[in-house]
């Protein structure tokens, strides 16, 4: 009964901290999209600038 | 100076939560009836309580974009939530796992747990709210009031241990007036509470910093449209 009991606090933590981390990844993740998506639009914005004085 | 702060307070919650653990693992005994599962409710706990305090805060600030109409507290209201709805999610599966070793089952279909999965539901409802509405107006009003709504349901969650007889235990904690645990075991709840809402207030800050290149993002598509 008690090694069962540590395996599942063992298990309760192990998700709980799983839970957190995987949603930090998804966070830095979807940082590193905007700013490509940022640099993107903001260069094509640019180009059309350059192309309108033209 | 965000990210000072961002990075300040996510060090500050892992400070805490080091010292904390340390405490729930080594120093704490194991409770006379549960053994040492009953160490589940130390994060089971403190993340149904940043979950309850982000989602009041995100209320706050749903009413406040209804009020002023201003698109900011709408990103900031989205933030919360969805750090809120991570930390829901973490009360959730850390509670069946108490509940799996402690009652014997995954699940039972009692009103606290009912109306936290209806909580829960409400919020990814909101989430997929907020992907599927392109008009920024349309979609910070109707996520406003979705998310009115979901913090009501909160209100439910936690006075079901009162109204109802339930599966789930009632109140536990001295400041419900609970007085089910020693002094000493009780305390390091409370610096979890501490460090996760350190934790929650770190990522929020991002996600707001997310929103905020996303509004700006689409603004610079739209002028690109115009030109």
């Amino acid at each position: 009964m008690d090694a069962r009991n540590f395996q599942f606090m063992f298990y309760g933590f192990s998700v709980a901290w799983s839970i957190i981390a995987l949603y930090v990844i998804t966070i830095a993740a979807r940082e590193g999209r905007l700013r490509k998506e940022l640099d993107r639009v903001k260069r094509m914005v640019e180009q059309g600038e350059k192309e309108l004085r033209k | 100076m965000l990210q000072k702060l961002t990075i300040t307070l996510a060090a500050l919650a892992a400070l805490i939560l080091v010292w904390n653990l340390h405490t729930i693992l080594l120093v704490l005994p194991d409770e006379i009836n549960q053994g040492a599962a009953f160490r589940i409710i130390y994060f089971h706990v403190a993340a149904v309580f940043t979950s309850f305090c982000g989602f009041f805060l995100a209320m706050g600030l749903a009413i406040a974009y209804l009020v002023k109409k201003n698109l900011q507290y709408d990103a900031m209201s989205a933030a919360v939530t969805e750090v809120s709805a991570v930390f829901a999610t973490v009360t959730l599966i850390t509670g069946m796992f108490w509940g799996r070793i402690i009652w014997g089952i995954w699940w039972a279909w009692d009103p606290r747990m009912i109306s936290y999965v209806v909580c829960l539901l409400f919020c990814w409802g909101y989430l997929m709210l907020r992907k599927a509405v392109d008009d920024p107006t349309q979609r910070a009003r109707l996520s406003a009031v979705l998310l009115i709504f979901t913090t009501l349901d909160i209100v439910i969650v936690w006075k079901s241990i009162e109204w109802w007889r339930t599966q789930h235990p009632g109140p536990v904690l001295s400041i419900r007036n609970g007085g089910g645990m020693a002094p000493g075991m009780e305390a390091p709840i409370y610096w979890n509470v501490l460090a996760l809402i350190l934790l929650a207030t770190s990522m929020a800050l991002v996600r707001m910093r997310q929103e905020s290149m996303q509004r700006e993002i689409d603004a610079v598509r739209r002028y690109a449209h115009a030109m």
